[in-house]
């Protein structure tokens, strides 16, 4: 049990510290809170508004005025990758957020009581898992119509069985340990045991894979806005710009390099940070 | 073995079912009247209740999936679309062939380069091989698909014209969008195959093979990669679905006839049929794929064929 308490937060201190030594990790971290800063204090780091058409000025090459350039109405694409920054943080984040909830809850009741709850439930998840999750999520997306809250909703759901499974087998091998029967033989009701002994005990594969989770959401969001599900113009979302800049790629290849290397920054940070917080995490793991 | 077989093609059953349930419930509650969709706008209310009528439209949910699936299953009819007025099923068995070719094309891309990759980089841990090839695959991983491709289109088309941009007639019209299509596979199955490398060739049964003098080459051909690659298999299994997935960004970016191009199509056209016929086509292909790989996997590996002899 003391060594059960040691996993849990006691070495939280710890864990940072071996993820400290992990550069990419600590590159990819940085990036993050860059990008968190960035989506903060969007208003006062755009040069422009996003939606602000300069049109005499379409087309600009990156210069002094739009350090990115600008498109074919004139817009500042500094200033929309910037802002765009707000609405792909939002998606990854609340997307990931609801997958982890729900799938989160499905994993641990269905560990938790086994039988035939668990078989049902798990055999749902394999439905879902048996479509790839990008066209579930088109699927979603197509049928419940474009916007940023049904993007979030198509993205998530397609990532409920992922969390689903982790949580359910973290449970599966925490469930008959000695402090879950300790606290059954105190009486606490089942609620309990799952909140308060069973998932905190369990955050180290959900952490790590809500961080990559986050990368694919985001990725995943930016691919349907790209082929037109998803965020709609004005709003400035990076794969809604790349596509937008793919018709111009031949003589004004700048709108779509800079929207596309700004969701790999972001990709690949989120990746350095869940791959170190893997091995921090569990050093087990670590080669 | 044959009970396996059996049992494992019976439990796609139900997960079949259920794609075919998710796939209707998604058709059925998407805003809009189908039968205004069919008909037009200039149909008569009269018009659109016979038809309402005669195709089933005010039957219950559960009935209408029955019937779905009924006609599904014994006519290969899955709707007809909004636009064309085809049946769904003939407008995506034109155009799946070009989508699986472009999968499997991307799917032995990765394969071929991600294994020895990985194998090397295994062995040579640590050394520079090693990081540039783990750099590499992370940059591969977070490499959005439609945006290599308008990266592949933009030098090898547009700037050096060695290579056409789009169709998928001549070999050399595959290869941007196989490139593009499987960077992300070979970076996932490179790392694959360096993670199970190195968790086998640190266990007892190798030090026991190199102890007794066994020449390093065959350490590792012999005795450590067959052990190495039966993981790797079931993520080049999975690996084929999200290259199904990818395929439709590549097809919509390089103009491919697939099933991708086909689904975005018809969601700019709002022909809600089509785009769920070609989430049908697509996860039942996976599904097979997926059987395949469990089948080669219990054929390769002793152990679990001796759970069902």
């Amino acid at each position: 049990m003391s060594q059960m308490k040691k996993r849990k937060m006691g070495n939280f201190g710890e864990i940072m510290r071996r993820l400290k030594k992990n550069r990419l990790a600590m590159f990819g971290l940085t990036i993050v809170v860059l990008l968190f800063i960035t989506a903060l204090f969007a208003d006062f780091i755009a040069p422009y508004s996003y939606a602000k058409q300069h049109l005499s000025d379409a087309f600009q090459a990156p210069n002094s005025k739009y350090i990115l350039g600008t498109d074919e109405f004139g817009r500042d694409i500094f200033s929309r990758i910037v802002y765009g920054s707000r609405i792909s943080l939002q998606v990854g984040f609340i997307a990931v957020g609801l997958a982890v909830v729900v799938g989160g809850f499905l994993g641990a009741v269905s560990g938790f009581y086994g039988g035939k709850i668990d078989n049902l439930i798990m055999r749902a998840m394999d439905i879902l898992l048996s479509i790839p999750q990008i066209l579930l999520a088109i699927a979603i997306a197509a049928s419940l119509g474009p916007g940023l809250f049904n993007l979030m909703i198509a993205v998530g759901i397609s990532s409920i069985p992922s969390y689903a499974r982790i949580v359910r087998s973290a449970v599966l091998s925490i469930r008959n340990q000695e402090f879950v029967e300790a606290a059954k033989a105190m009486g606490s009701s089942d609620f309990r045991i799952i909140m308060k002994h069973i998932l905190p005990n369990s955050m180290a594969p959900i952490i790590v894979q809500a961080t990559l989770g986050v990368a694919f959401a985001i990725l995943t969001a930016a691919g349907l806005s790209f082929i037109g599900l998803g965020i709609q113009p004005p709003m400035p979302e990076w794969g809604a710009m790349l596509s937008g800049g793919r018709g111009y790629i031949r003589d004004y290849p700048y709108m779509t390099l800079f929207p596309g290397l700004a969701i790999m920054i972001t990709i690949l940070a989120l990746n350095f940070l869940g791959d170190g917080l893997r091995d921090a995490l569990d050093p087990k793991l670590k080669r | 073995m044959l009970k396996y077989i059996f049992k494992r093609i019976i439990s796609l059953i139900p997960v079949l079912i259920g794609v075919a349930f998710i796939v209707f419930s998604l058709l059925y509650f998407t805003p809009g009247d189908p039968a205004r969709m069919v008909l037009g706008d200039m149909a008569t209310e009269e018009a659109l209740q016979a038809f309402r009528e005669t195709e089933g439209l005010n039957d219950p949910f559960i009935v209408q999936f029955g019937r779905y699936l009924y006609k599904a299953t014994t006519q290969a009819d899955i709707g007809r679309s909004y636009v064309t007025k085809r049946a769904v099923t003939n407008e995506i068995m034109t155009v799946f062939p070009a989508t699986l070719k472009l999968a499997a094309f991307s799917m032995f891309l990765a394969v071929i380069f991600g294994i020895p990759f990985g194998i090397i980089s295994a062995i040579k841990q640590y050394s520079w091989f090693d990081s540039i090839t783990m750099i590499f695959a992370m940059i591969g991983i977070s490499m959005p698909v439609f945006w290599l491709g308008v990266l592949l289109i933009l030098f090898f088309s547009v700037r050096l014209n060695w290579l056409p941009s789009s169709g998928f007639g001549t070999f050399s019209a595959m290869i941007l969008p196989s490139i593009s299509l499987a960077a992300q596979g070979v970076a996932i199955v490179t790392r694959m195959t360096r993670s199970t490398m190195l968790e086998v060739i640190r266990q007892d049964y190798i030090r026991t093979v190199r102890a007794k003098g066994q020449k390093e080459s065959l350490v590792i051909w012999r005795h450590a990669l067959p052990n190495a690659l039966i993981p790797v298999i079931t993520i080049a299994g999975i690996q084929f679905g999200q290259l199904l997935g990818g395929a439709v960004l590549t097809e919509s970016i390089f103009s491919i006839p697939g099933v991708g191009r086909l689904m975005v199509e018809a969601i700019k056209m709002r022909d809600f049929p089509v785009v769920q016929g070609g989430v049908l086509y697509i996860a039942v292909a996976f599904s097979l794929v997926n059987l395949l790989v469990d089948l080669i996997y219990a054929w390769i590996d002793p152990r679990i064929k001796a759970q069902y002899r």
